[in-house]
């Protein structure tokens, strides 16, 4: 250690401290962010919280501090989790030094030595990411490197091992359960339009790309036999002309038996396509997905959403108010079929159903179902998705009749008069909960669902909002007849109304207060409310929010990928800033 | 660890000998809605202020300020000449519905896509909408987390004060 720094000295002194100091002060920058959310747990038996298991308060806090200097950025991330709140992996107990990088970028060349975030396409087979608010990170440890050797033309390559909450990094002695593999990959991107001169300013567009992932990992399994290399590679196309746009990209995995899968050796694959159309006032857009077989982690004992190394978008609609959200899709690794339509329109101002302002409207459809699994033939006997088999073979186009989900949903969005705002929108809804959240034997969710926003401005910094929501369930209701045994299936299930009122003024201050009440559960225990109140207050980049009052169970989920938190009680805290 | 910032030090004195131009934009690549490559540290608007403001589509409070800040654009680019960029933070999820939601909603401002959040870390922009003000040397003036509504007049009076100062 005191070698480096001696030799750090030396090298200053070389090169010439004074000038360096002058020119490392005058250039570099250094800029960062903190937050911590905290939460005080207290007992309610309204909503059947008898026991707080010791856990009276959690704390997660994160501080950041980037540094650049040209072509040069550095920085390093501190994470507590002291404990971690409610609903967050308890692995994450503990506070450290979770994240360091340190880039050199030119523009031609780029390297990369610490955490690397990256993504080859759109990450079907190669995505590491970060989400705060889900306790989620799979940075890749190790060393990247990027060359661009004409315009246009992007080449990869990386290498490194994942990160799995506070596990050390080490290399793994014979008797660790930490079996984490190491991940390699390589990505390439061609832009015609960039690298053709010709083609500059064409209406044509077209871009390629292609990549290859492997994971090394290790065989640990007395029961199966598993492979030590794993690769899988990928295909893009992005095509465009004029007003249309259309991309494509095709990833193929070779066998992986894993936890998720059920130990199956059968080959993964997954397809995603897109075809758009926008003009000015017009956008519409048709997605489409197959997914077979497609987890892919450097762990192959790893569960949930650990150590994964690709991604898997979920397409469809994501809602932002309280009751929508509530049931919220999540991508099924093991096999989807998928399609998404979205469309957007603004009639335009001026017109009889334009009024002065325009008038926004949105349309969105989108379903999943299952895929066809046939059964294969294994020591002369039928069998589907035994472990230690190939599993099933499965038609590609085939659609199964088995729906995990379906959105139909339209929206409008108007201004009606310089002071008044209004949203609506209508949501129909099938949510297959056994299969999304694992309530085994709990029916299916079949919901109409309303809200209506408007907005009210008093005058130029005061503001007033409501918030009126309502979810019907078709067959879940009040005098439904459960299972006794399966009453804890039901919790959230059944109708619900849900209120928020908000008063804000510009630029700092909001208040507000909400209820959600479950009056039509078919479980009379059930039926709560839950009331909060929150003020938050903003300055510049500097947010700080209370709130006060009853959580009830669900799911948070961003970009897709999702984790459950539990019914709680009490008070939390948000303070967050950056500079 | 302390290898790493003995490492870390070594790297920040040898380049700190490279004299570079001072600007708060981000040596960070994004792409457009073409696909084209476009480098913040080069964002230019003559001279003239420029907002960066971080949205996605799944974020109500974003489109709510994109729709407030669009009916006052025009009158902004008359009176300072003021550019804002809107960098969508949507991942694969939904980058495809990007461009079809900007052209549906009628927004003017220019997209640029952060598929990969990596101008969203370079800024440390912890949850969309997070609003930036730069002025016409890529000097960072001015910054807003979350939306209020009417908060637009706040990034506009700020915007006013370098536009003022130009003249």
């Amino acid at each position: 250690m005191r070698k480096h720094i001696l030799f750090t000295l030396a090298l200053a002194l070389t090169f010439g401290f004074k000038a360096s100091a002058q020119s490392f002060l005058e250039n570099s920058q250094v800029n960062g962010s903190f937050q911590t959310d905290a939460q005080y747990y207290m007992l309610d038996k309204g909503i059947d919280i008898t026991d707080l298991y010791d856990k009276k308060v959690g704390i997660n806090g994160f501080g950041k501090v980037n540094y650049t200097n040209g072509n040069f950025s550095a920085g390093i991330r501190f994470e507590a989790f002291l404990p971690e709140m409610n609903g967050f992996r308890s692995e994450l107990k503990g506070a450290g030094l979770a994240n360091f990088f340190a880039t050199y970028d030119n523009g031609f060349i780029g390297m990369t030595v610490g955490d690397i975030y990256d993504q080859f396409g759109s990450g079907l087979v190669f995505r590491t990411y970060e989400e705060w608010s889900l306790g989620m990170d799979n940075a890749l440890r190790g060393a990247r490197v990027v060359i661009r050797p004409t315009k246009g033309v992007t080449l990869k390559g990386l290498y490194g091992r994942q990160r799995f909450y506070w596990a050390p990094y080490m290399e793994r002695d014979f008797y660790d359960d930490d079996i984490r593999g190491i991940v390699r990959g390589v990505d390439g991107e061609w832009d015609l339009n960039q690298s053709i001169p010709a083609l500059n300013d064409s209406k044509f567009r077209m871009s390629l790309g292609g990549s290859f992932v492997s994971k090394k990992q290790y065989d640990m399994s007395i029961f199966y036999y598993i492979p030590e290399n794993v690769g899988a590679a990928a295909g893009r196309l992005n095509l465009g002309y004029g007003n249309w746009s259309f991309s494509t990209e095709y990833a193929y995995k070779i066998n992986d038996p894993s936890a998720i899968n059920n130990f199956i050796y059968k080959e993964g694959q997954a397809l995603m396509a897109s075809l758009s159309y926008s003009q000015k006032g017009f956008g519409a857009v048709l997605q489409v997905k197959r997914v077979d077989n497609m987890s892919f982690k450097s762990m192959y004992t790893g569960k949930q959403n650990d150590l994964d190394i690709n991604f898997i978008p979920p397409i469809n609609y994501t809602h932002t108010h309280s009751l929508p959200s509530m049931y919220t899709y999540s991508t099924q690794p093991n096999g989807e079929m998928a399609a998404q339509f979205q469309v957007n329109y603004t009639i335009p101002k001026g017109t009889a159903l334009g009024g002065k302002y325009g008038t926004k409207l949105a349309l969105n459809v989108s379903q999943v179902n299952d895929i066809v699994r046939d059964s294969i033939m294994v020591n002369d006997q039928k069998v589907i998705n035994k472990s230690g088999t190939l599993g099933y073979s499965s038609k590609f186009f085939a659609i199964d009749k088995h729906r995990f989900f379906r959105d139909i949903n339209f929206e409008i969005d108007k201004k009606i008069s310089k002071d008044w705002h209004l949203t609506a929108q209508y949501i129909n809804l099938y949510y297959d909960i056994e299969t999304i959240e694992g309530h085994a034997g709990a029916p299916v969710v079949q919901a109409n669902i309303g809200f209506l926003d408007v907005t009210y401005k008093i005058n130029k910094k005061q503001s007033l909002r409501l918030e009126l929501q309502g979810l019907w369930e078709n067959k879940v209701k009040a005098g439904y007849e459960y299972e006794e045994s399966e009453k804890k299936d039901y919790q959230k299930r059944g109708d619900w109304a849900a209120a928020l009122l908000e008063y804000t003024i510009s630029p700092h201050w909001s208040f507000s207060i909400a209820d959600k009440w479950n009056y039509g559960n078919p479980v009379e225990e059930y039926r709560d409310h839950y009331f909060t109140g929150t003020i938050s207050y903003i300055h510049e980049a500097t947010r700080i929010m209370l709130s006060a009052g009853r959580q009830s169970e669900g799911v948070v989920c961003v970009g897709g990928v999702c984790r459950t938190v539990p019914a709680s009680s009490g008070v939390s805290l948000t303070v967050s800033t950056s500079f | 660890m302390k290898k790493l910032m003995t490492l870390l030090l070594m790297a920040l004195m040898v380049t700190g000998l490279q004299a570079q131009s001072k600007s708060d934009l981000p040596n960070v690549t994004l792409k457009d809605l073409n696909g084209k490559d476009v480098n913040i540290s080069q964002l230019s608007n003559n001279g003239k202020p420029i907002v960066l403001t971080f949205w996605a589509t799944w974020c109500g409070p974003c489109i709510k300020e994109h729709n407030a800040l669009n009916d006052v654009y025009q009158d902004w680019q008359d009176e300072t000449g003021v550019k804002i960029f809107a960098v969508s933070i949507d991942d694969s999820r939904s980058t495809a519905k990007v461009k079809p939601m900007v052209e549906g909603k009628g927004w003017d401002f220019d997209i640029l896509l952060d598929v990969n959040s990596d101008l969203k870390r370079a800024m440390n922009v912890s949850n969309p909408p997070h609003t930036f003000l730069f002025d016409g040397s890529g000097k960072l003036v001015y910054q807003h987390t979350g939306y209020i509504e009417g908060g637009e007049d706040e990034l506009y009076e700020e915007i006013l004060k370098i536009a003022k100062k130009k003249k």
